[in-house]
């Protein structure tokens, strides 16, 4: 079964296509990865996904169910989630907190059990010694970490995440990787929206990415990144072997940075690149063979940088 | 939902100010009134159960509730009703809710309902203070009515209650107003003032008599009807409209917040 599918989502504001023709799949006990630059539209999928806002067009089936029809609830009891922030009473403890949301979806057997599971899951954030304090006093870290919690604490079978590690300290982003990753390998879905390559690359099965409301690629990051190769060269005089190289047949494209060239090959190999730097007249006193980094498919995916929208 | 916004109210400083200030309102009657007695000759201009509060404790209930009313009453239901939703959409814990999931009729029905049992405790609140204090300082005794007979003091403590319940009945049409607005905006602050302007602005041009065509259809024009119950017999009449013009607003304002809510983005 598919946990989270969307096809031809479509979201538009003021006549911009914001999310635009999205068609997503995320299986069951997968954790996929959702990667954009800020103003993709990440959070607006995201929010048509909990049929927060209804989408201009296409549609979005939640756990099998569609979202805007009545198995919804259904699909969301079994559904935690943490959307751009989390947001809480201010007035009342972490722990109250959770507890007026358990109790605010009914009070039958579910919200006892998501009850029974409050100290359980502010131990599995680390926020056990500030359970009690007023989320007024929280720091922002401590906030996430009660965010978290509490999208676990429906023991869900679908998490979905934006950005959860945002305001976490180093150790925090580790643990809350570690802990998606375990959830993930006893089979919760996870669903995590990001700008983090690194942290994307290291813990997700299957990363998609979003340029402008689009899907512009998708797959493992070891695909993703694909066996696309560069070279990075040192040279004396950079100016002079970027135009040899560009001479030369079987060079994609060559970046410079000081006195280190990259250079994308498209059928030239580094042996090739060398004999001709060399016989060129110019001093190459380093010359390394690099995989492209998720980083550089990224960023020629997405063009550039700069708050798209 | 409605349990739980019992026990956020609870929880809050707000709902503790809110029933000081309207807790205060009949123990400061009963301090001023013992204070300065008033003579017959200055009680023109006084409130007109003020006068007779000298003689009898019951008088501080009733009296609260006619001093509070036309505030401090639309202030509350603008604090509670007001901010309903549009509380939560500002903290942003509205979104959290909706996912949880609650249903959106179900949120917008169980805050009204809780605005409105909050209202009513405010008020037995009112009543039990000043019987509290009206009775300790000046003693129970049989309560004149307006129109000349006397009811027992049992009597009398059941009218006071059916006037809280029938002032309670009175606002619950600006209340209906409050959640509406309450869901059509992101901001909090913005819909209580809102609601308590309207309830205001229908108090006052309820006092306007060149628009007296629309007085009978002002969400506040019956609320003044409660001083029937101390007539003998009971005018019903005036209750009635008034019952009648809250439920008409209730229906239309709740249909209108329930119908909008249903089909609007949620994105704060
Ligand atoms: N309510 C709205 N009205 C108008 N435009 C909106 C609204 N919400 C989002 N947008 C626009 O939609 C685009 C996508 O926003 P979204 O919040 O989905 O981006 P994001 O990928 O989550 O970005 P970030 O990484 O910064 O969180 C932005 O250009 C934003 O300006
Ligand atoms: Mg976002």
């Amino acid at each position: 079964m598919t946990a989270l599918v969307t096809r031809g989502l479509t979201k538009r504001y003021d006549g911009v296509n914001v999310v635009d023709s999205l068609d997503l799949t995320v299986n069951h006990g997968e954790l996929y990865g959702f990667l954009g630059p800020n103003g993709a539209g990440k959070t607006t999928t995201i929010r048509m996904a909990l049929g927060l806002i209804f989408p201009s067009g296409g549609e979005v089936e939640l756990l099998g169910e569609p979202m805007f029809r009545r198995g919804r609830d259904h699909a969301l009891r079994r559904t935690g989630a943490l959307i751009e922030e989390p947001a809480f009473y201010r007035f009342l403890s972490g722990r109250r907190n959770l507890e007026a949301f358990a109790r605010a979806g009914g009070d039958g057997e579910e919200a006892r059990r998501r009850l029974s599971r409050i100290d359980e899951v502010l131990e599995q954030v680390g926020l056990s010694p500030a359970g009690d304090k007023r989320v007024k006093a929280y720091s922002q870290g401590m906030r996430q970490r009660l965010g978290i919690a509490l999208a676990l604490l429906g023991r869900p079978e679908v998490l979905v995440l934006d950005e959860p590690t945002n305001g976490l300290d180093p150790a925090g982003m580790r643990e809350v990787r570690l802990l998606l990753r375990r959830l993930a390998d006893g089979g919760t879905t996870v669903f995590v929206s990001s700008h983090l390559l690194a942290e994307v690359e290291v813990m997700c099965d299957r990363v998609g990415v979003l340029s402008r409301g689009r899907l512009v690629a998708e797959g493992p990051p070891g695909n993703l990144r694909g066996g696309a190769e560069h070279l990075r060269i040192e040279v004396g005089d950079p100016e002079r072997a970027a135009a040899i190289l560009r001479a030369l047949a079987g060079v994609a494209g060559i970046e410079g940075e000081g006195r280190v060239l990259r250079v994308h090959l498209d059928g030239a190999n580094p042996a090739q690149v060398n004999a001709a730097l060399v016989s060129g007249g110019v001093a190459v006193s380093a010359l390394v063979s690099e995989r492209d980094t998720l980083e550089d498919v990224f960023m020629s995916l997405v063009e550039g940088s700069g708050v798209q929208g | 939902m409605f349990r739980v916004e019992l026990m956020k109210a609870w929880r809050r400083w707000r709902t503790y100010l809110l029933a000081a200030a309207l807790g205060g309102i009949p123990v400061l009657i009963v301090i001023a009134v013992k204070l300065s007695p008033p003579t017959s000759a200055d009680s023109g201009d006084a409130p007109p159960f003020l006068f007779q509060i000298l003689r009898n404790g019951l008088f501080a209930p009733l009296t609260g509730l006619a001093v509070i009313q036309p505030f401090f009453l639309p202030l509350a239901a603008g604090l509670l009703a007001g901010d309903a939703v549009a509380g939560e959409a500002q903290a942003g814990t509205l979104r959290y809710l909706l996912v949880r999931p609650v249903a959106r009729t179900r949120l917008v029905l169980g805050k009204y309902g809780a605005a409105m049992a909050l209202l009513g405790l405010l008020l037995l609140w009112v009543v039990g203070c000043g019987a509290f204090w009206g009775g300790v300082v000046f003693g129970f005794k049989p309560l004149p009515t307006l129109s000349g007979t006397t009811l027992s003091v049992a009597q009398a403590s059941l009218r006071i209650l059916a006037a809280a319940g029938y002032i309670l009945l009175g606002v619950s049409g600006i209340a209906a107003i409050g959640v509406c607005i309450s869901t059509l905006t992101d901001s909090g602050p913005g819909a209580i003032v809102a609601t308590v302007i309207l309830g205001i602005t229908s108090e006052i041009v309820d006092q306007i008599p060149n628009l007296r065509v629309i007085h009978p259809y002002l969400p506040t024009h019956g609320w003044l009807a409660f001083t029937d119950l101390f007539r003998f017999p009971v005018e019903w009449g005036g209750m009635r409209g008034g019952v009648l013009i809250s439920a008409a607003y209730t229906a239309v304002f709740l249909t209108v917040a329930l119908v909008s809510f249903s089909r609007r983005d949620v994105v704060a």
